[in-house]
């Protein structure tokens, strides 16, 4: 084995390079391909941070092979190099607590300054107001209510480009996440309170929108689409639903609500808020309530040569 | 209840498993009675109170966890490169996920690093056993049935399927109704009991019980990793055991502590789940980092670079690691403010870390480094850590962290660090402290093989996961879209590669266990602390003479001084503890208890209960005070053992 060793050294010296050849092929990684200025500052904070971690693993595999190939022990090396003894230098010391926290306070500004950023709509489209969408997740299943336009849909969402959405996220039963990688990082919906996800989509285009928490049997499934369309071409869309989709009554709302994996695809011209609120206090057992022995069937859930369908 | 609801039905896979405990347990008890070998597992074994045996136990327990975890990770791997194959269903998968690391972290991680603390360090600081050997054979039982328990569940009742962190409300009693959360609550509960005083045992035992001379500053490195790890048990683990307490009664007896019905507070449970949780994973890195300090050290043989860098930065991670859960949850809404606080507090973590590192390659440094296989380990855990640490803090930073959260990158990393650091160092450990423990070495070819295969299969597994993390794909998802396949099929192998290398390890025990030369000596590796300056096996009483150690490295400096453990003319007799049956059988009833709660059958639990307490009262009435060996009989036994 030994004979080989060196020659193991240099391929672990190669797989920082191979980050390298990894990293160039990322513009295909969905995180790292942002549409939109949350995802792009998420991006950017990610690629800032690679850039020291890429150094952090260079030098350390570079002072590792050097160790292990220099000090091993082979026949005929003399002892002149070899110090039992030697036990501590508190210069090097220093030096290697303080470079290491230095990187951590270059690292900590960034993300705080982010930080603070994504509580607010971003910049890019202050001149206007946010479009206020409710996101509740209830198992397994999404729905979107736009209490301004009054229309809600079911596993789906439109959004129209170059305007901040802010969110107002919550759960009708277990705790779910909103999360569209392509336009920015995740935030919880739970029942009974209310976060606020602001997201903002630049490009026109469909992207991927699931649930990233799990929360139980058909967590795999509680997928959605987020189609961002230029604002006249959504306004348009939200024309035609409030003239054409059908009225959500509290009564098939109720059904809806029981745990179950939806497939299909629904729009209403009018919104689940006029009677609940999932994200306050008093709409937080709502569904549990209603459909307390559901909870207990299983599902079955076998994956269907559908459910590639699904993603496309 | 009937029998079909008693027992898992309508799983082949299920089936398959019941057959295969029927089987091994038949064999087992025929064996037992052909080779009329019931007394002695008794007498030897069951009833013992020596550290060194209960250590044993621990690591043989932990390595069967470690197959049975091992396994289920295989069947997640198997699931996700053939989607279509439709190997498990949705709801089989959670409960394989689930179980795959409640059982690693609780069940194996742990008990391996228990163990081999159990059987090290009293012989590192000169002590001829725990400070309550009574109670370390209780902690024994309790970790042992509650695994039994853990595991019988996939058989049994229905196997928990709300992930190994058990969220609310999908865990409450409305989600997830039926036995299988109860399960998880009563297999971590009493598993628990025994790891808390096991916390109290070992840090008594440390700070009382060391061999004169030896300073705190001047304990081996890995008895300081542990002591350390005990004050992290015994200020986490009873956060846990009030969390898991409070579910329970929330599950069983229709409190609302975290429901979402009658103004429960889900979110607490993440909270509490994660004050104890997060200082566990330290519990479990910490001796690990000790165990690699002492091989490294060996091997290289060279003085530990930095001892007391290495030492403050222990307990700096320790105390760091009470500040930082809220990270494993940021995208909980807590605000920007809150966020920053555990973001900075986190990315501090990597300074001390990182200090470590840069010891060990110190140490590296003027060193004559022999390549055996507890060393290659270690080495090869200095690369593959500094991967999962500088992805530890990029997770770290909160706001990248909303993209990173629940996906692949997160398992990534937390497998590079678990891995890379606690079982490649269980792994070292054993190698390294094997000849103390069985007489004789792990062959060391069939070793390097087990290594080359487990190592390189841990970097196929896991390196694809940081970028398919990258590309969206979300953890504990049963199927996967067209574009994450190819880095899922490159994982599968990598896994298969480290379940070869994990059977090969296992075939290396039998293999030396036939071939391996015996220990003649006691110092198989030419080491530098005490655990090598008794013999071969090791005397039930570890020390004739307890040596007296003022110097770190203390074997080494005896060496020079020729001094052994064995000074005629300074023997005395020597007080050793009894043999008890109560532990055994106090953690059985309670395990019986345990087991009726989670049916939710109250009046036998209460039985139970009351079992636990007249056990305790028969044990608060027995003077047994142990017995004590003459003089005469050490000499005979040190004589033999020394070859003199």
């Amino acid at each position: 084995m030994r004979h080989k060793r060196p020659h193991l050294q240099k391929w672990l010296a190669l797989l920082p390079l191979s980050l390298v050849f990894l990293l160039s092929g990322c513009s295909e990684l969905t995180v790292l391909d942002p549409k939109g200025p949350v995802g792009q500052s998420q991006k950017d904070l990610i690629v800032f941070s690679l850039w020291f971690m890429l150094g952090i693993v260079v030098v350390v595999f570079a002072l590792f092979a050097f160790m292990v190939i220099k000090y091993r022990n082979r026949p005929g090396r003399n002892d002149k190099d070899y110090d039992p003894d030697l036990h501590g230098n508190t210069a090097i010391e220093i030096v290697w607590t303080v470079i290491p926290l230095i990187i951590v306070i270059i690292l900590s500004v960034p993300t705080v300054t982010t930080l603070f950023d994504l509580e607010k709509p971003p910049e890019s489209s202050s001149d206007k107001e946010p479009l206020v969408i409710y996101a509740t997740s209830a198992d397994w299943k999404w729905f979107f209510s736009y209490p301004e336009q009054d229309i809600e849909t079911v596993n789906y969402l439109h959004i129209p480009t170059d305007r901040a959405i802010e969110f107002r996220l919550s759960s009708a039963d277990s705790m779910a996440a909103l999360w569209i990688p392509q336009l920015g990082g995740q935030k919880y919906n739970m029942a009974g309170m209310e976060n606020t996800l602001y997201l903002q989509a630049d490009e026109p285009g469909t992207y991927d929108g699931r649930n990233g928490n799990f929360n139980g049997e058909g967590f795999t499934e509680q997928t959605f689409k987020v189609h961002a369309q230029e604002e006249e071409e959504f306004n348009d869309w939200v024309q035609e639903t409030q003239d054409e989709a059908p009225e959500l009554t509290q009564e098939e709302y109720d059904k809806l609500l029981a745990p179950s994996v939806m497939d299909e695809q629904m729009v209403f011209s009018n919104t689940h808020l006029e009677w609940v609120d999932h994200g306050t206090n008093d709409g937080r057992d709502y569904a549990i309530k209603r459909h307390r022995d559901a909870y207990q069937e299983l599902l079955h859930l076998e994956n269907e040569i559908k459910g590639d369908d699904k993603h496309e | 209840m009937k029998l079909d609801e008693f027992f898992v039905t309508g799983e082949p896979l299920v089936y398959g498993g019941m057959v295969s405990i029927v089987l091994v347990t038949s064999a087992v008890i025929f064996l037992l009675t052909y080779f009329k070998r019931w007394g002695w597992l008794w007498r030897e074994w069951l009833t013992t109170v020596d550290h060194k045996k209960i250590g044993i136990m621990y690591i043989l327990s932990a390595l069967a966890m470690l197959f049975r975890g091992g396994m289920d990770a295989l069947m997640m791997r198997i699931q996700l490169a053939f989607p279509n194959m439709n190997f498990l269903n949705a709801q089989h998968y959670d409960e394989i996920f689930t179980t795959h690391g409640t059982i690693m972290i609780i069940f194996m991680a742990m008990p391996f690093l228990i163990g081999l603390m159990n059987i090290i360090v009293p012989l590192q600081i000169g002590a001829r056993d725990f400070a309550f050997p009574f109670v370390n054979a209780l902690s024994f039982w309790s970790f042992f049935f509650g695994a039994m328990l853990f595991n019988i569940s996939f058989v049994i009742g229905g196997s928990p399927d709300a992930g190994w962190t058990s969220y609310t409300p999908l865990s409450g009693a409305a989600m997830s109704p039926g036995p299988g959360q109860n399960f998880y609550l009563m297999g971590l509960q009493l598993s628990g009991i025994g790891t808390l005083a096991t916390g109290i045992n070992l840090m008594v035992t440390i700070l009382k019980m060391r061999a004169p001379g030896m300073k705190l500053f001047k304990m081996p490195i890995f008895t300081w990793s542990t002591l350390v790890t005990c004050f992290i048990i015994i200020f986490a683990f009873p956060i846990l055991t009030v969390a898991l307490a409070l579910l329970t009664i929330d599950r069983i007896f229709g409190s609302q502590f975290f429901t979402v019905t009658g103004e429960g507070m889900p979110m607490m449970w993440a909270n509490l789940f994660w004050m104890w949780g997060h200082p566990e994973v330290y519990i479990v890195i910490l001796p690990a980092f000790g165990i690699f300090s002492e091989v490294i050290a060996t091997f290289a043989r060279k003085r530990l670079f930095g001892y007391h860098a290495m030492v403050w930065s222990m307990i700096l991670i320790a105390g760091l690691s009470f500040l930082v859960w809220v990270h494993h949850f940021f995208t909980m809404g807590a605000g920007a403010f809150v966020n920053s606080v555990f973001s900075v507090s986190t990315m501090l973590i990597a300074v001390p870390t990182g200090v470590k590192i840069f010891n060990w390659l110190a140490t590296l440094y003027k060193s004559k480094i022999e390549f055996t296989t507890p060393m290659m380990w270690s080495l090869a855990f200095i690369p593959s850590f500094v991967l999962g640490g500088v992805t530890g803090v990029m997770l770290g930073m909160a706001a990248a962290d909303y993209q990173f959260h629940n996906s692949y990158f997160l398992i990534a990393h937390f497998h590079y660090v678990l891995i890379a650091g606690t079982v490649f160092a269980c792994f070292a450990g054993l190698e390294y402290w094997y000849p103390k423990m069985f007489g004789h070495k792990l062959n060391e070819r069939i070793g390097k093989l087990a290594f080359w295969f487990f190592v390189i299969g841990f970097h196929v597994t896991f390196f694809p996961q940081y970028f398919v993390g990258l590309d969206g794909m979300p953890r504990r998802v049963f199927y996967i879209i067209p574009e994450w396949m190819p880095l899922n099929v490159i994982s599968t192998v990598g896994a298969f590669g480290m379940g070869v290398g994990f059977a090969i390890f296992v075939f290396n025990i039998y293999y030396s266990y036939r071939n391996s030369e015996r220990e003649k000596t006691g110092d198989s590796w030419d080491g530098r602390t005490l655990e090598w300056a008794t013999p071969t096996p090791v005397p039930f009483y570890n020390f004739a003479t307890v040596p007296h150690a003022d110097k770190y490295d203390a074997f080494l400096d005896m060496k020079e001084k020729g001094e052994t453990t064995f000074e005629e003319e300074k023997l005395e007799p020597i007080h050793m503890p009894s043999n008890t049956g109560q532990p055994i059988i106090m953690m059985a009833i309670a395990a019986f208890a345990s087991f009726a709660l989670i049916f939710e059958w109250i009046t036998l639990a209460v039985i139970g209960l009351v079992g636990v307490l007249i056990m305790m009262g028969i044990r608060s009435f027995d003077y047994d005070e142990g017995y004590h060996v003459e003089v005469d009989e050490i000499k005979r036994i040190e004589r033999e053992a020394r070859g003199l």
